[in-house]
């Protein structure tokens, strides 16, 4: 019988012909992550085991993201639990400071991250790089602790969902759009412990950024993972990053699927869901005039170079509305110091923007933007629950960044279309 | 393994950032996220709620970030066990590997309001609810390692103690 693309990188981290939906099995981790809000949990565990040392110096990958630069003296003491322990172990991936971005946009980027591997991170995100044909998920940090110190952990195989997407995304509908709607199609539990696989004629069409944005929000809608199979988008991001050899696997024709979901991405308008869940989604044009006070545009989701690069296009020579906050955060420092390069730095502080180093900062209400009471946020994250930026009286609006920029500059949830009439500097 | 408490209710998509927000995840402290526990939703829960009491919910409880900060508060807050119907992947693992007791109930959250008491029974699989007209509803019951894991404290002190 044939397999899907998850059970195969499942099967041969089993060391298994086969696996099929419903097995539990031991696998082999390729990448075990842990970032400055779940590592030091998971190091007390790990210490509690009685564990010496890690299964492998180059596979264990601490990131320095959450609440870096650190922005109390909490936030510091948990740092510097995973600093020591970086030190003691003589990891080869402990980033901090200058050299650390959000881990889900950094490894890839270094090509840590590769495809064919089988990756845990105690972060829910972790699902991001199933975008480069890996097997990724989110555990918590006991869970990490016990990848740390043996290189295994179990799983139970888990069911396909094969979402087939066709047609040719309209202009402004991204990656982002694509996965919010499908969110608000099926719930946030509607892919509940399953994969969901993303094949189709559209996919080939998706930038890596578009696959990362949506396999990064497969667990909004409560996949265990997220994955499309490499191709040449695929090689082309990683050829020149791989730090070593890749697999790349493809699901048979025959391979099972739980459920089949077609998409025509050519009928979806730019998404924005509402608070305060991210199945909460109206297209634009069904949502109606609604004021704001910030605008954030970064986060594992949205930070990257392409992201950026589409709100300074809107951005060049225009103004952020009156008492309205735009906040950019790019996601890693080669973002950064590429965005610099290019120029749309000098776009930014022109359009009034606040530009901060690369940190998960106000996207989890951490700091570097964090919502009073009653306050309205248009954020490129991936999450809006009650509180997620700050006052749980807040409220927090999801959408590309596009919208997020044509938003800045109107003070309202609008679209880029929208600013055709508004003058420039 | 029997647990009885006092019935918290609460609905469906009950998300980490509501068990613990992320604001205070910056320590990891069980007594300083016990305190936050549930404060978006309640901010007096953590006053409120007793040992032993438990907590009801609906489908997909625990759904969002990994934290474990959210099993972890929830058992320094008191919580003896979480009875919904469904839970979220990663908070099912971490529940268990934290020593939290979690159980699926189909049908209860309909039955009992909250302040009612009920009595999870582990070994047998059975909940009843306390009160002049019990009521019983069956659930999966924990297998005796999970059971032996959840006495121990956690996967990782359950490891030590077998190793
Ligand atoms: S950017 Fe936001 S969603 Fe992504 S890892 Fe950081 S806090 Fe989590």
């Amino acid at each position: 019988m044939g397999m899907t693309i998850t059970e195969k990188i499942l099967a041969a981290h089993a060391g298994r012909e086969e696996v099929h939906p419903g097995m539990l099995i031991n696998a082999r981790v390729d990448i075990a992550l842990g970032h400055d809000v779940t590592a030091p949990i998971a190091i007390e565990e790990f210490r509690k085991a009685g564990g010496r040392k890690v299964f492998d110096r180059r596979k264990v990958v601490l990131v320095a993201d959450h609440f870096t630069p650190n922005k109390d003296i909490k936030s510091a003491q948990q740092v510097k639990i995973m600093r020591d322990f970086a030190r003691e172990h003589r990891l080869d991936h402990y980033y901090e400071g200058g050299k650390a971005g959000i881990c889900h946009v950094l490894l890839p980027e270094q090509g840590i991250a590769l495809p064919g591997d089988l990756i845990v991170g105690a972060d829910s995100h972790t699902c991001t790089y199933g975008a480069l044909g890996a097997f990724a998920t989110g555990v918590g940090s006991t869970d990490l602790a016990a990848a740390m110190l043996t290189g295994e952990l179990w799983f139970r195989t888990p069911e396909s969902m094969k979402i087939v997407l066709t047609g040719k995304p309209p202009k402004w509908v991204s990656g982002k759009d694509i996965i919010l709607y499908i969110i608000g199609r099926i719930g946030v539990d509607g892919a509940a412990y399953r994969a969901m696989e993303f094949t189709g004629a559209a996919v080939a069409e998706l930038s890596m950024a578009d696959r990362l944005a949506m396999a990064n929000m497969v667990v909004e809608a409560g996949a265990k993972n997220g994955i499309f199979a490499p191709d040449a988008v695929t090689e082309d991001y990683v050829k020149y990053r791989a730090e070593r050899d890749y697999l790349g696997w493809a699901s048979d024709p025959d391979a099972r699927y739980a459920s089949v979901l077609e998409i025509d991405v050519s009928e979806i308008e730019p998404q924005v869901a509402f608070p305060h869940l991210p199945s909460n989604v109206k297209g634009l044009s069904k949502v109606g005039s609604i004021k704001i006070d910030q605008v954030f545009i970064g986060s594992c989701t949205n930070g990257r170079l392409e992201d950026l690069r589409l709100a300074a296009g809107l951005l060049r020579g225009r103004e952020v509305a009156p008492f309205v906050r735009l906040i950019v955060i790019p996601a890693t420092p080669e973002i950064y110091r590429t965005a610099m390069a290019e120029g749309l730095f000098d776009i930014f502080l022109d359009a009034g923007a606040v530009i901060s180093p690369p940190t998960c900062g106000a996207c989890l209400g951490g700091h570097m933007g964090v919502l009073a009471d009653g306050e309205r946020a248009v954020a490129t994250t991936n999450r809006n629950f009650v509180g997620r930026m700050g006052h749980p009286g807040s409220e927090v609006y999801l959408a590309n960044p596009a919208v997020a920029a044509a938003s800045a500059i109107l003070g309202r949830i609008a679209g880029p279309d929208e600013l055709k009439g508004v003058h420039k500097l | 393994m029997k647990l009885s408490g006092k019935v918290w209710k609460f609905g469906d998509h009950v998300n980490t950032d509501l068990i613990i927000p992320a604001r205070y995840i910056n320590s990891s402290d069980p007594d300083f996220l016990a305190a936050h526990c549930m404060e978006d939703a309640d901010p007096d829960f953590a006053k409120k709620v007793r040992p032993g009491d438990i907590i009801v919910a609906g489908d997909n409880f625990g759904c969002g970030s990994s934290r474990e900060h959210a099993p972890i508060a929830l058992k320094a807050a008191g919580i003896a066990a979480v009875v919904a119907r469904s839970f979220a992947r990663i908070f099912y693992r971490s529940a268990f590997n934290t020593g939290l007791p979690i159980f699926e109930a189909s049908t209860l959250y309909e039955a009992v309001r909250e302040g009612d008491e009920i009595e999870v029974d582990a070994e047998r699989g059975l909940i009843v609810t306390r009160g002049r007209d019990p009521q019983r509803f069956a659930i999966e019951p924990i297998p005796p390692f999970m059971r032996e894991l959840i006495a121990a404290g956690g996967l990782m002190a359950y490891l030590k103690r077998r190793s």
